[in-house]
C-alpha cells in the first residue's frame, strides 16, 4: 500500500490499489503543497481504522482458535448487524452537527408494538408496515422537536429515550412473545449457502451503498458537510439546513424500527427491555469510524470499518477466552483513543506546519 | 446566564432555601417568579398535593423518609452533573464512578473490620475525585467534547468495576451497624443521608452563586471564547468541575453502600441519564451558562417522586418512564419558549430605547 503512485481520484473506494504512476516526489518543490490524493487516502483516518480492523482479523485468523470458520462470521455479522444498521443513518446525523440518543428505545418501542400487535392476530405483513411506519413517526417527532421549535438535539433524544422506552414498557409490560412464525424466525438467521454470512446482510448491504451514495455522491450529501461545519454559512447558500435535519431523523427512526423488527426475529423474542443502551455503542462505533462530534467531517466506509472493527474485537476476545469483563475496557479506551489521535496528530501537524512556514516565507501567516 | 440564586417556597420535601437573595433594583417577588426553579418546583408542589390528595398516606412520615431517601443518591449526582453542565460539558460516566465508589465502600468494610466510616468517606470521594480528574484532563488537554469522552469513560471504568468485582457482590451484613444507620436515623424526618444532601446542595448553590470560581463556571458556558479572552482560567475551572462531579459521585457511591443492601460489578449502571434528565427537568441548560444546583435536586427529588406517586395513585408503574420522558422534553421547550419570549422584550426594549 505504499508504494508512492498517483491514481485516478476515486472518491469513496479508500482501500482500492492505486494503479503505478509518475513518483510523487516532485510535488516537493512547489510553493504551495498538496499532497497527491493517494497519499491523503492512505494516509487518512478512514484508512486508520481499516488497517487496524485487517490488523486485528489478521491476528484472530492465525493466533486465534476458532476464529477462521463460517461460523464465527455468521455470528459475528449477525451480531454487528444493528449496529451497523443504526450506524449509517446516525454517521450522518452528527456529520450535521446534531446526536440522536433515542435509537434503541425507538427499538425497543418497535419490537414491544411488533409482539403486541402479532398476539392480537394482525396479519405479519401488515405488522411490519405499521412498525415500519412508527419508526418513521418517532423518527419525525424528533426531528420537528430540534428543527421547528429549535430545542438542542442532546436534551431532545435524551426526553424521547425515556419516553418512547417508557411506551413500551406501557405497551407490553414485563412480558415477551414469542411465538413467532418459525420461517420467520430462522429466515433472520440464515445464512448465504455455505458462506456464513447472513442473508440479511444483503440489506445491510443495500442500507450501507444507500447512506455511502447519498453523502458522498449527491449535493444533498455534500451538503450535509457544509451544514455541520457552519449551520449560518449553510442557510447562506441556499441549503434547507432545517428541511435536512428533519428528514435525518426520519431515517434513523426508519432504520432503528428496522432493527427492531430483526432484533425481534433474531432473538425470536419481543420485550420492553430490546436492545437497551445500544445507542452508546453505535455513537461509540461511529466516532471510532472518524465521525467528528463537532460534525463537518465523516465518511461512510470509515463508519463501516468502525463497527466491524469493534465489533471483531469484541468478538476475538470473547474467542479467546479473554472474559467479558474486559470488554467494555476495550470499547471504552478506543473510543477515547479515537478521537485524541487526532488531537494530537493536528497538534503536532500545525507545529511543524508553523515551523516550516516560519523557515520557507517569513511572510506568511501560518494556516491555522 | 439570567439569574442569581432564589429559591421559591418549599413543600415539606423540598430543600430549604438558600442564602438570602440581593435584592438590586427589581422587586423581590418578580425576581423569584422569573427564576428558573419555579416551573419544576411547581410541578413538584402540584405532583405531591394531588397524589396526597388522593391517598393520604403518600405523606405520611414514613412515607416521605422513603421519598427522601430514593432522592439522596441522585440529588448528590445531580449536583455534580449541573456544575459540569453549566460550564457547557457533559458528564456521562457518573453511573460508572458511583459503582466503583460503592464496590470500594464494600471492599473497605469487608477487608478491613473496623475501619473508621470517616476514612471510608474519604476514601470514596478521593476515589471519585481521580476518576473525575481523569475525565477533566481528557476533556481539557485533548479538547475533545467531554458528551466523548466520558462516554468512553462510563464503559473503561465499568470494565474496570466489572474485572475488579467479578462476581463478588457485598451486602449490607458486611458493613458495620453505625454506617448503615446512616440511611435509617432521621433527624425530625430528615434520614441522615439527606441532611448530608441538603448540606451538598446548599454549600455547591453559595459557591456558584456568590463566588467568583462560581461565577466564571457561568461566563465559561455562556461563551468559552469570550471566557477566555476575559482571562478566566478555563482550563483549570473546568477541570474543577470535572473533579468537583467525580468526588460527588464518589460520595453519593458510599452513601449508595449504606442505603442499599448489595454492590457488585453493575451497581449503578444507567444513572447517568437519570441525572442529567434531573439536571435538564431542574432548569440547568444543556448547552451551558445558566441554571442551578437547587433546580437539579429539585428535579431530582421530582423525577424520584413521581415513582413513588404512581404506586400510590394505583397508575401502572410502567408509565413512569414514559412521564419522565414527557417531563424533559416540557422542561425544554418551556425554557426555549421562556428564552425566546425575553430575548423579543429585549429587542423591543432596546428598539423603544434607540
Amino acid at each position: 500500500m505504499s508504494e508512492p503512485t498517483t491514481s485516478e481520484p476515486t472518491t469513496i473506494d479508500r482501500d482500492r490499489e492505486p494503479a503505478s504512476g509518475t513518483p510523487a516526489t516532485t510535488a516537493v518543490a512547489r510553493p504551495v503543497r498538496a499532497r497527491p490524493r493517494w497519499t491523503r487516502l492512505v494516509l487518512s483516518r478512514d484508512a486508520g481504522v481499516f488497517y487496524a480492523l485487517v490488523a486485528v482479523i489478521i491476528y484472530a485468523y492465525t493466533q486465534v482458535p476458532y476464529f477462521a470458520s463460517t461460523q464465527t462470521v455468521g455470528f459475528l455479522l449477525l451480531d454487528i448487524i444493528p449496529i451497523l444498521l443504526i450506524a449509517m443513518p446516525m454517521a450522518l446525523v452528527i456529520i450535521t452537527g446534531e446526536i440522536d440518543l433515542s435509537v434503541a428505545s425507538t427499538v425497543g418501542l418497535t419490537s414491544a408494538i411488533m409482539g403486541v400487535l402479532f398476539a392480537a392476530g394482525v396479519p405479519i405483513a401488515l405488522v411490519f408496515v405499521i412498525c415500519l411506519a412508527l419508526g418513521i413517526v418517532l423518527g419525525a417527532f424528533n426531528g420537528l422537536l430540534v428543527t421547528v421549535l429549535g430545542l438542542p438535539s442532546l436534551a431532545v433524544t435524551i426526553g424521547t429515550l425515556a419516553l418512547y422506552r417508557g411506551f413500551a414498557l406501557v405497551v407490553i409490560g414485563d412480558n415477551a412473545i414469542a411465538n413467532f412464525p418459525p420461517e420467520l424466525t430462522s429466515f433472520a438467521t440464515s445464512k448465504i449457502g455455505a458462506t456464513g454470512i447472513p442473508v440479511v446482510m444483503v440489506v445491510v448491504l443495500a442500507v450501507a451503498v444507500f447512506f455511502g451514495v447519498l453523502l458522498h455522491l449527491t449535493p444533498f450529501g455534500r451538503s450535509l458537510f457544509a451544514l455541520g461545519y457552519s449551520t449560518e454559512a449553510a442557510s447562506f447558500v441556499g441549503i434547507k439546513v432545517a428541511r435536512a435535519k428533519f428528514w435525518l431523523f426520519v431515517s434513523t427512526g426508519f432504520i432503528s424500527s428496522l432493527v427492531g423488527i430483526f432484533w425481534t426475529l433474531r432473538y425470536s423474542s419481543a420485550r420492553s427491555d430490546n436492545a437497551t443502551g445500544i445507542e452508546l455503542a453505535v455513537i461509540a462505533a461511529v466516532l471510532l469510524g472518524g465521525v467528528s462530534i463537532f460534525g463537518g467531517k465523516g465518511s461512510i466506509p470509515g463508519v463501516v470499518c468502525g463497527v466491524l472493527l469493534i465489533g471483531t474485537i469484541n468478538y476475538t476476545l470473547r474467542l479467546a477466552r479473554v472474559s467479558d469483563v474486559v470488554l467494555s475496557i476495550v470499547t471504552g479506551a478506543l473510543l477515547v483513543a479515537s478521537v485524541i489521535t487526532p488531537s494530537i496528530v493536528d497538534w503536532a501537524r500545525a507545529r511543524t506546519h508553523a515551523r516550516r512556514a516560519a523557515a520557507h516565507t517569513p511572510q506568511k501567516a501560518p494556516a491555522s | 446566564m439570567t439569574n442569581v440564586k432564589t429559591s421559591p417556597s418549599s413543600s415539606s420535601s423540598t430543600p430549604p432555601p438558600t442564602a438570602a437573595q440581593a435584592s438590586i433594583g427589581r422587586s423581590a417577588l418578580s425576581k423569584v417568579m422569573r427564576s428558573r426553579e419555579v416551573p419544576v418546583a411547581s410541578a413538584l408542589i402540584v405532583l405531591v398535593v394531588v397524589t396526597t390528595a388522593v391517598n393520604p398516606l403518600f405523606l405520611t412520615p414514613q412515607g416521605v423518609k422513603d421519598l427522601l431517601l430514593n432522592a439522596t443518591i441522585v440529588i448528590i449526582l445531580a449536583v455534580g452533573q449541573a456544575l459540569v453542565i453549566i460550564t457547557r460539558n457533559v458528564d456521562l460516566s457518573v453511573g460508572s464512578m458511583l459503582g466503583l465508589t460503592a464496590y470500594l465502600t464494600g471492599t473497605l468494610f469487608a477487608d478491613i473490620p473496623g475501619i473508621p466510616i470517616a476514612v471510608v468517606f474519604l476514601a470514596g470521594m478521593l476515589l471519585g475525585g481521580a476518576l473525575g480528574a481523569l475525565n477533566g484532563l481528557l476533556v481539557t488537554i485533548a479538547k475533545v467534547p467531554a458528551l466523548v469522552i466520558t462516554l468512553g469513560t462510563l464503559y473503561i471504568y465499568r470494565g474496570v468495576n466489572n474485572a475488579w468485582a467479578g462476581g463478588t457482590q457485598y451486602f449490607a451484613g458486611d458493613r458495620p451497624r453505625g454506617f448503615s444507620n446512616l440511611s435509617t436515623q432521621t433527624v425530625v424526618g430528615f434520614p441522615l443521608i439527606t441532611l448530608l444532601a441538603v448540606v451538598v446542595v446548599i454549600g455547591v448553590a453559595i459557591v456558584l452563586a456568590y463566588t467568583r470560581t462560581g461565577r466564571d463556571l457561568y461566563a465559561i458556558g455562556s461563551d468559552p471564547e469570550a471566557a477566555r479572552l476575559f482571562g478566566i482560567p478555563v482550563t483549570r475551572r473546568v477541570l474543577g468541575a470535572f473533579i468537583a462531579s467525580g468526588i460527588l459521585a464518589g460520595l453519593a457511591g458510599v452513601l449508595y453502600a449504606s442505603r442499599y443492601n448489595a454492590v457488585g460489578a453493575t451497581t449503578g449502571t444507567g444513572l447517568e441519564l437519570d441525572v442529567v434528565a434531573a439536571a435538564v427537568v431542574g432548569g440547568v441548560a444543556i448547552f451551558g451558562g445558566s441554571g442551578t444546583v437547587v433546580g437539579a435536586a429539585i428535579g431530582a427529588l421530582l423525577l424520584t417522586t413521581i415513582t413513588s406517586a404512581l404506586t400510590a395513585l394505583r397508575v401502572d408503574k410502567f408509565w413512569q418512564q414514559a412521564i419522565v420522558g414527557v417531563l424533559i422534553l416540557s422542561a425544554i421547550t418551556i425554557d426555549r419558549i421562556v428564552s425566546l419570549y425575553r430575548a423579543r422584550q429585549l429587542r423591543m426594549s432596546e428598539a423603544r430605547d434607540v
